[in-house]
């Protein structure tokens, strides 16, 4: 229990140390908010049935920091701790390789929790966002999509070679997902094709259940997403479990 | 008194490659042992069988009493380990990897009084990337004392050190077997084992080859000590004949060397010096150069060993 909790302590800083993953979890969210609002506003639109840029931008951005989260943030730390030696380094000592993972997994999470915080603040202090869901329900939706995301970074980090490997692939599968699933442009701007692709994207599914959540949809109408991540999340813990690597 | 370490009939093989052959020994308390090899030798394969992170394919191994294999957790706490090729994040402040290894045993020592006496203390806040290769490996060192451990591991600990940390880090290991705790090192450079060891196995090809004392290693299988002076005038030809046992002069111009077998009755240097001024002959810069494990490895395998 200590040395999880001392290994927590030193990941949260040595992410706070590392410019470029504190960079896109915590500020680059904000940019596109303030970006997008100062061009759209916040008023109410048909398009967008009846829901402001900023109002459906929150939690199509956190999910677009889940993502980056899991699939950059996670996926580079844990194999580039693999690949220079870090990991070996641990292996020597009696911890078991699980304080580790949940280590990682407590500190992405506060942080990414922290960048939901950030957006939130900035839309309802800036745009006066609208919010209709409900809390409780928000923070199990935003929980089961930042897990489902970690694991799927944790079998990414295990599969990868090297550093770079994961690196490259993360970056390969993050982007197209970005601007096709809705995380970073509105689905309704995305034309009918288009949407058809989304549907095998993991992190359409984060969008939707967020959004959905956000504007108080009952859980009842978000029973493939709920499905969805569950699935990814589970065979994702089974999967980085069984492959893991020290070196 | 029970060994530290025993090793039976060790053997591991990748794929094709027989890395270590049937690799039989035992480590005592207090000794630092070394096992020293060119690379690929089995050195590192031989060492992380003995700390489970491998696997041996045959053989038996007892680390303080219990099968590193079985029982790899229980002796991790009781180990201190320092591998090849581990690193630190970058941005890990020296006093945070204490700190937070610290943590991962259950009675570790007070890393405070470990940062000063390995000299860390002006590096406390340092982030590891920033420290020096020898500073690096004290640091390595104060993570593998953490546990208050009976028995060391340093995997090629000075490899790639200028010579002056070398040095230092030498002191820094002596004074590890000096608390009392059992240090088993390799190393690829013959001179750290003959300084350093208590006892020396020489391993090449995965097999051991000859395992003794460094000095009884040199005595018995290093070939010979050499005279080595410069002559004024020319040696007469009878020269060596008067001189006990075996020995060959070699003459490059001025420089003249004896060769001769070591572990004799007189010492090799005081017959030359009373027989050249018996016969008068000027000489000067006169030295004698003693066998190393160079030359016993030499001798052994027939090749260097950084070849």
């Amino acid at each position: 229990m200590k040395s999880l909790m001392k290994m927590t302590l030193m990941e949260s800083k040595l992410f706070l140390r590392e410019p470029v993953g504190a960079f896109f979890t915590l500020v680059f969210p904000l940019m596109m908010l303030f970006l997008f609002g100062s061009i759209y506003g916040n008023t109410p639109s048909e398009i967008l049935n009846g829901h402001g840029t900023v109002d459906i931008s929150v939690p199509a951005y956190t999910a677009m920091i889940i993502a980056t989260t899991g699939l950059m943030g996670l996926t580079i730390t844990m194999a580039a701790n693999r690949e220079i030696g870090v990991l070996r380094r641990l292996r020597a000592t009696p911890l078991s390789p699980l304080v580790i993972m949940f280590a990682e997994v407590i500190v992405l999470f506060m942080m990414t929790t922290l960048g939901m915080v950030l957006l939130v603040i900035a839309g309802s202090l800036v745009y006066h966002m609208r919010f209709e869901g409900n809390m409780l329900s928000v923070v199990a939706g935003f929980t089961l999509g930042s897990l489902s995301f970690f694991a799927l970074g944790f079998v990414l980090a295990n599969l990868m070679p090297t550093a770079r490997t994961a690196q490259v692939v993360g970056m390969v599968l993050l982007y197209p997902m970005l601007f096709l699933s809705g995380a970073g442009f509105p689905r309704e701007l995305l034309p009918a094709t288009i949407l058809k692709v989304a549907n095998f994207l993991p992190l359409t599914y984060v969008v939707n259940l967020l959004r959905g959540l956000w504007v108080g949809e009952p859980w009842s109408s978000l029973l493939t997403e709920v499905l969805v991540l569950s699935g990814i999340l589970i065979v994702g813990v089974l999967v980085s479990l069984k492959t893991f690597r020290w070196e | 008194m029970e060994p530290i370490i025993q090793v039976e009939g060790l053997r591991k093989t990748y794929k094709t490659t027989v890395a270590v052959d049937g690799v039989s020994f035992e480590v005592h308390s207090g000794e630092i042992f070394g096992m020293v090899g060119p690379n690929g030798a089995g050195k590192t394969t031989t060492i992380e069988c003995l700390e489970g992170l491998r696997k041996p394919d045959q053989g038996k191994l007892r680390v303080l009493g219990v099968d590193p294999q079985e029982d790899s957790k229980h002796l991790r706490e009781r180990v201190g380990m320092q591998l090849q090729q581990s690193n630190l994040p970058d941005r890990m402040k020296v006093w945070e990897a204490l700190d937070l290894y610290a943590s991962f045993y259950s009675n570790a020592t007070d890393w405070r009084v470990l940062l000063s006496q390995l000299g860390l203390e002006e590096k406390r806040a340092t982030p590891f990337a920033k420290l020096s290769g020898g500073q690096k490996q004290r640091l390595f060192i104060a993570l593998a004392l953490l546990p208050d451990p009976q028995l060391v591991f340093l995997d090629e600990l000075t490899t790639g050190l200028d010579p002056q940390a070398r040095h230092a880090t030498w002191d820094l290991v002596r004074d590890v077997r000096a608390r009392g705790k059992t240090v088993f090192l390799t190393t690829h450079y013959m001179e750290e084992a003959e300084q350093l060891c208590d006892r020396v196995a020489i391993l090449d090809h995965g097999r051991i080859v000859a395992l003794d004392t460094p000095s009884e290693l040199i005595h018995s299988l290093g070939a010979e000590e050499r005279i080595v002076f410069t002559l004024k005038g020319t040696l007469p030809t009878d020269f060596c004949s008067a001189l006990s046992g075996e020995t060959r002069v070699e003459i490059d111009g001025e420089r003249v060397i004896i060769h001769g077998k070591n572990g004799r009755q007189v010492p090799l240097v005081s017959e030359v010096v009373s027989r050249l001024s018996e016969q008068g002959i000027q000489f000067s810069d006169l030295r004698t150069e003693q066998a190393s494990l160079e030359d016993v490895f030499l001798n052994l395998t027939g090749r260097k060993i950084r070849e």
